[in-house]
């Protein structure tokens, strides 16, 4: 993606951006989850862990057979789903958030590193990115996490430092375009420090292509950290991760069919939703360009 | 052209090096392989009269030789589980996790190529746009869960298709949906920006004005020089067919390589681990190569580049 260094005004870039539908609605979902999310503990007066062997596998609200209370059910220890969802989505979005923050730092560092040094920097830095590229995503995290033992920490860790590729790839294309621009030439001539120049000078320029990455990323990220946690190798429980829902729910599948299906529709609208931001961002960056 | 796939081949050869260096470190590193294959009664001389015996107490790189030396000779160690060969476990399992990557690849690209001609075809309409909300949706669906959804249509309410197991052509139709709904998109949207560029090219427009009919134009001149890039982009999806193999094989119960790298790692069967990450790499590898080449043989712009 080839993005120069952007000279419109920020309040009309801005206000162009919420022309953009898909951004507004994308965004208003993801914003939508996140307020539920902090606001979890004043929106339901349950605890996510707290077992109610009483009222196990209870029917949401549509259904027959419910509690009061329970809008959208109990699941098989009889917590709270909705509590649980709520929760869900907290894990989902700090696991997201942190790892892309990770891998961010080390793939535009990276990307930085390589675009402006090209050469010999470039060649080992982007055979690291073809060494990264070429190592199965899910079996090296699984592996990783069967050595170090599933927890919020080590699955966040191991997504972030394995997701930061395509930071790193957009970075050092974006940079070896901006390396030759004038404004980099004359703070060269300045005798700006190095650092000065690639975090001063080159970020802001190139950070349009990056928040885009960024948004994808977060989306592969939540979306690694469910599989990972499905597979019983991620978020343990307690936790009410959604993925690790999804999997102690397929178990009652049969019967209770809401089990996995709740879950995993919020895992869809928060990914659909990241993803339909991602595109009005990129868009919305493109056109405010021009 | 040759100069080009020498310098491939000699990238993609110190790509799998790095890779087995990775793979040895999570066997032999990051863990202790003498405690993992002592049973747990062991007291610490029985520990380390292992560690003597297969030569765990060597230093670390000739241990690494020793450990490439195996691989190129296939022996990939023992299971700490069964005691078996893990060349021939995994051998076994190959055709079934084969199988289910190209039926998926296949099914992919037969949902990709029409809808994205189609998305091409009508670009900026109604048809476009729910061509390309269908490639989101497929990105945002996590396919473990497609995988269950699709058993409580198809195999719990509507009793059509067997939901778990690999022994009938049925057993792979659920799968093969649900695995390549996720390679979709990706082949769909290249598929589409393809057939954009060479219907908005110099040459189509000249067919056009020569009157040759559109659904010609459409697959004669425009699908033939739009699918070359999207034959690469299959390569590697392939690839991420073969790694996400194994989310698919556990929801199914296939017992192909993905389930049995699921079961090894609730395990932790080292050898059998540090085998599949290494196969699937190399296989990644391969892929990529190819990808490349096809690139390279069908545009010399990219190998007088290089």
């Amino acid at each position: 993606m080839s993005v120069p260094a952007a000279q419109v005004r920020r309040p009309a870039r801005w206000r162009a951006a919420l022309t953009h539908k898909s951004l507004v609605i994308g965004g208003g979902v993801v914003l939508l989850i996140a307020i539920a999310a902090i606001l979890a503990p004043v929106l339901t007066p349950f605890d996510p862990a707290q077992p109610d062997i009483a009222n196990r596998l209870k029917s949401p609200f549509w259904m027959a057979d419910t509690v009061p209370g329970h809008y959208l059910g109990t699941d098989q220890l009889g917590r709270d789903y909705l509590t649980r969802l709520l929760y869900g989505a907290r894990i989902s979005l700090v696991i997201g958030l942190v790892a892309v923050a990770i891998s961010a730092t080390i793939g535009i560092t990276l990307g930085l590193v390589a675009g402006y040094f090209g050469g010999k920097v470039d060649a080992v830095i982007g055979f690291v990115i073809t060494t990264r590229l070429s190592m199965p995503l899910v079996l090296i995290a699984l592996a990783v996490v069967a050595i170090a033992g599933g927890s919020l920490t080590t699955v966040t860790l191991v997504i972030g430092l394995l997701i930061w590729d395509q930071f790193a790839v957009v970075t050092r294309t974006a940079t070896q375009q901006a390396r030759s621009a004038d404004y980099v030439r004359a703070a060269e001539a300045m005798g700006c420090s190095l650092p000065h120049i690639l975090a001063r000078e080159i970020l802001p320029n190139i950070m349009p292509a990056v928040i885009v990455v960024a948004t994808v990323e977060l989306a592969n990220a939540i979306l690694l950290e469910a599989a990972l946690s499905f597979l019983g190798l991620g978020v343990q429980a307690p936790l009410p991760s959604w993925g690790l829902m999804l999997s102690e729910g397929k178990n009652f599948m049969f019967f209770d069919p809401w089990l996995i299906t709740l879950p995993g529709l919020c895992l869809v609208t928060l990914t659909m939703a990241i993803n339909l931001m991602g595109d009005g961002l990129r868009d919305a960056l493109r056109s405010g360009r021009r | 052209m040759l100069r080009f796939l020498l310098q491939r081949l000699i990238v993609a050869a110190a790509v799998a090096l790095t890779v087995s260096v990775i793979t040895f470190v999570l066997s032999h590193v990051a863990i202790d392989p003498a405690v993992a294959v002592a049973p747990d009664s062991a007291t610490d001389a029985d520990i380390a009269a292992i560690r003597a015996q297969y030569g765990f107490d060597r230093p670390l790189p000739v241990q690494y030789l020793g450990y490439l030396g195996d691989i190129v000779t296939l022996d990939l160690g023992t299971s700490y589980l069964t005691g078996e060969p893990v060349a021939g476990m995994i051998a076994e399992r190959v055709p079934t996790t084969a199988l289910l990557a190209v039926f998926s690849i296949l099914f992919a690209l037969a949902l990709a190529i029409p809808l994205g001609v189609l998305a091409a075809s009508f670009p900026n309409t109604m048809i476009d746009r729910l061509c390309l909300l269908l490639a989101v949706a497929g990105q945002a669906i996590p396919n473990f869960w497609a995988g269950l959804i699709l058993i409580l249509i198809f195999g719990v309410n509507l009793q059509w298709l067997p939901i778990s197991g690999s022994s009938s052509l049925a057993h792979f139709v659920l799968p093969t949906i649900a695995l390549g709904t996720f390679a979709m998109p990706a082949l769909m949207r290249l598929t589409r920006a393809g057939m954009l560029d060479v219907l908005a090219s110099d040459f189509v427009r000249t067919h056009r004005a020569m009157g040759l009919a559109p659904a010609a134009i459409l697959f004669r001149w425009g699908l033939s020089n739009a699918l070359l890039p999207v034959i690469s982009l299959t390569a590697v999806q392939f690839g991420f067919m073969l790694g996400g193999s194994i989310i698919i094989e556990s929801v199914f119960a296939i017992h192909g390589v993905g389930y049995l790298a699921w079961q090894s790692f609730s395990r932790a069967d080292m050898p059998v681990i540090q085998a599949i990450v290494l196969l699937v790499s190399l296989a990644y590898i391969v892929l990529t190569l190819a990808a490349d080449l096809i690139n390279a043989w069908m545009d010399p712009r990219i190998r007088s580049a290089a």
